[in-house]
């Protein structure tokens, strides 16, 4: 069963190559890439149930040379899965958005063809088992994302593009950096032959120095504080399915995926290092919500939102408690699905109001009752009002702050939800309810399919917490506080 | 020994440039020095003393030096060439619009 | 007589040496499992005979003898032939990338499997690519002096 894990990068990487050649017709654009994201999807769910075995793929059949591997290892096991069905499924409602949604910009081919290349990246980093590998796709999911951020081709979405562009690669220069001295250390680039060798040998002050590479590294990547000042410039500038890709799942792949994978199961943690990312987190959860609270443009706002929530999934994961880390990622399940809504949510308004300025909506529940009603619902979710999903990883968050011994960590948590309730109730008044400013009686609700994709993830937030049901728990969630409780049992699980 | 710190000294003073420097080409120049000097000390890491190229058959010495960091180095040249052309690409674009290779002057989104 | 491009001799001694540039340059993806070299090294001398081209007859991409859709589209084939022979090692083998074609004895120029077809296919795509990106640059600079 183990050629299902190359599809996910194979599937998305073809379609991309073929279609500059086929794709003069938009329709076949849009026809190709849906069924090719919805093929993705099927996948995704049908991998659910290998999720308690790790499964290997080696690729090319280069067999292991006297139990050192040799070759490029692809790994399957609970966390992969869990990233996997998040991506994709977030994908999948973006290019239904798009095909009404990207009508308006001039070259919808080479959009698609971007938008795969991201996601062939990103599955690439979720699968790989090799820290090379995972260099390269890095590179190409960021590469193809820095274009795309510069779509529109206004000069703010240019600016804003250069700046994530630099900032970016000032990330992936420190990654490689890391991974240079990883391998002068160890002599070899597999993961788990890596913490085979680590766990021999002892951790060096090479190794906290590499620690300490791929924190700023890969926290570039997720925009945590000190570290986020792209992020409220290039999320607004972008298209609206690719602000919410990039918010919804691109930071959390390309940062705080591979933050966990190379901490938990290759490098070990330290109670230092992890009360690093505990500081960073607690700093990126509270100022970021308070900034998101003076600004005047929506989609802004909600990216200084995503700062804040990147921080609480952080500290879940972070604290090191199984209970934390359920918590962590379940969180970050939830934030791809509400985030990704309301960034198309704003995307709507854009399309049929043209403004993204708070100052100039208001009023449009009634021209708008579809998009009035799935915001209404993802900010209730955002701000952690039962029983939405947002509550319930809220609550794992905060009774994990509480049961692993520091109580404060919790008040910090419990602030910024607060902060957060009053931001969106701000913004669900001045953009749908209250008196219209403007001239608003030509808006009219947004074509079908952007209008199907958001009432989907709509859907999907009132649904999710079920999932934390004590009989569907082990299916989803258990396998993948697994694979990070024991996290330096991955080499012996993958090496065997 | 010393060759690495070189190129890590390499890689210090493109980044400074990057901090430093206002102008956007220059700006372009730092990143890709930077890049450039991972590259190099990664190469510099698989050199082994008395090694020879790694290609058969064996002339010279008895070691090869490891050949793996020369063809990862190659495919991230490779890499880094696509983002310089994309960013100066960009560059341009900018320049086009704004009239000015100025950061200082390039600041229309704020806040 | 053309006002723009270079002196004459420059323009003559181009014509005369695009040819071995890039048989040169075929020559280093051909040869890429045996000396150092292959897929991009390859791509980018051919690239660079194309360009040599360019510059000395004056960029201008309606008189050009090479346009922009060729570049795009042996960028394309390019990618896509070596997306299709890692799919052969999928379908006949049962692993991405397996190497499936018959390996010869070492050394030869026919040796070493899917090796030599994923270097052709690169070095198509690597030169196709940065001529795509110097026409893209050039025609952008025409624009602007308009």
């Amino acid at each position: 069963m183990d050629w299902i894990i190359p599809i996910f990068v194979v599937i998305p990487l073809g379609l991309a190559f073929i279609l500059p050649i086929i794709g003069k017709n938009r329709r076949v654009g849009d026809v190709l890439t849906n069924l090719a994201t919805l093929a993705l999807l099927c996948f995704a769910i049908y991998s659910i149930k290998f999720a308690k075995s790790t499964i290997v793929y080696k690729l090319g059949n280069w067999q292991p040379v006297k139990g050192i591997p040799i070759g490029i290892y692809m790994v399957l096991d609970g966390l992969s899965i869990f990233m996997l069905v998040t991506v994709n499924l977030v994908a999948f409602m973006c290019t239904l958005y798009s095909i009404n949604y990207m009508e308006k910009f001039t070259d919808k081919t080479r959009y698609y063809t971007l938008f795969l290349l991201m996601l062939a990246g990103m599955n690439g980093v979720i699968l790989t088992g090799d820290f090379f590998n995972l260099f390269v796709f890095l590179e190409i999911a960021a590469i193809a994302s820095y274009a795309l951020v510069a779509f529109g081709t206004e000069a703010e979405e240019l600016e804003a593009a250069f700046k994530y562009q630099v900032m970016g690669s000032i990330g992936s220069a420190f990654i490689l950096l890391g991974i240079t001295l990883l391998y002068s250390y160890t002599g070899t680039l597999n993961m788990a032959d890596v913490s085979r060798v680590l766990i021999t040998k002892g951790v060096s002050k090479l190794v906290i120095f590499v620690s300490v590479l791929f924190i700023v590294g890969f926290g570039l990547k997720s925009a945590i504080m000190p570290f986020h000042m792209w992020l409220p410039d290039a999320h607004p500038s972008a298209p609206a399915p690719i602000s919410a890709m990039l918010s919804g799942v691109l930071i959390k792949t390309l940062g705080i995926y591979a933050l966990v994978r190379v901490f938990f199961n290759v490098i070990g943690t330290n109670p230092v290092i992890l009360n690093t990312i505990i500081v960073l987190s607690i700093i990126s959860m509270v100022l970021g919500i308070l900034l998101a609270m003076v600004q005047r443009d929506l989609k802004r706002l909600l990216a200084y939102s995503s700062i804040s929530h990147v921080g609480l999934i952080l500290l879940g994961v972070g604290l090191g408690t199984p209970l934390g880390m359920l918590g962590g990622l379940f969180h970050l399940l939830n934030h791809a699905v509400f985030k990704s809504l309301l960034f198309l949510n704003s995307g709507a308004i854009v399309y049929s109001a043209g403004t993204r300025d708070l100052d100039n909506m208001g009023g449009l529940r009634n021209n708008m009752p579809v998009t009035a009603d799935t915001s209404l619902v993802a900010s209730m979710a955002i701000s952690g009002i039962p029983p939405f999903n947002g509550f319930w990883s809220k609550l794992l968050i905060i009774f994990a702050c509480v049961e692993a011994g520091r109580p404060w960590l919790a008040v910090f948590a419990i602030v910024a939800s607060i902060v957060t309730i009053g931001v969106f109730m701000k913004l669900q008044k001045q953009a749908f309810f209250g008196e219209s400013k403007v001239d608003i009686s030509k808006i009219k609700e947004v074509p079908g399919f952007m209008v199907f994709a958001m009432i989907v993830l709509a859907i999907l937030c009132v649904v999710l917490g079920l999932i934390l049901l004590p009989k569907l728990r082990p299916i989803f969630l258990n396998p993948v506080v697994d694979i990070l409780k024991n996290g330096l049992e991955y080499s012996v699980r993958v090496l065997r | 020994m010393i060759y690495y710190f070189i190129a890590i000294l390499i890689f210090v003073i493109g980044l400074y440039g990057l901090l430093v420097k206002r102008n956007l080409f220059k700006i372009i120049i730092a990143l890709i020095i930077m890049e450039y000097a991972n590259f190099l000390l990664f190469a510099l890491i698989g050199f082994r003393k008395e090694g020879t190229a790694p290609i058969q058959p064996i002339v010279g010495g008895k070691v090869f030096v490891d050949p793996l960091p020369q063809a990862l180095v190659l495919t991230a040249i490779v890499i880094g060439l696509g983002t310089t052309a994309l960013i100066v690409a960009l560059a341009v674009r900018i320049y086009e619009k704004y009239g000015t290779l100025d950061i200082r002057k390039i600041k229309k989104l704020k806040g | 007589m053309n006002e723009r491009g270079m002196s004459l001799i420059v323009k003559t001694i181009a014509r005369v040496l695009v040819g071995m540039i890039v048989l040169y340059g075929i020559y280093i993806v051909a040869h890429g499992h045996l000396t150092p070299g292959g897929g991009f090294a390859g791509g980018v001398i051919i690239a660079g005979g194309f360009i040599l081209l360019y510059l000395a007859y004056g960029a201008s991409e309606k008189e050009s003898e090479f346009k922009k859709w060729q570049a795009s589209l042996s960028e394309s084939l390019g990618i896509f032939g070596f997306w299709l022979v890692a799919m052969l090692g999928l379908f006949i083998g049962g692993y991405f990338f397996l190497n499936v074609f018959a390996k010869g004895q070492s050394y030869r120029l026919f040796s070493g499997g899917i090796i030599p077809v994923c270097n052709a296919a690169i070095g198509a795509e690597v030169a196709g690519a940065l001529v795509g990106i110097f026409i893209a640059f050039a025609a952008l600079k025409l624009l602007g002096e308009k």
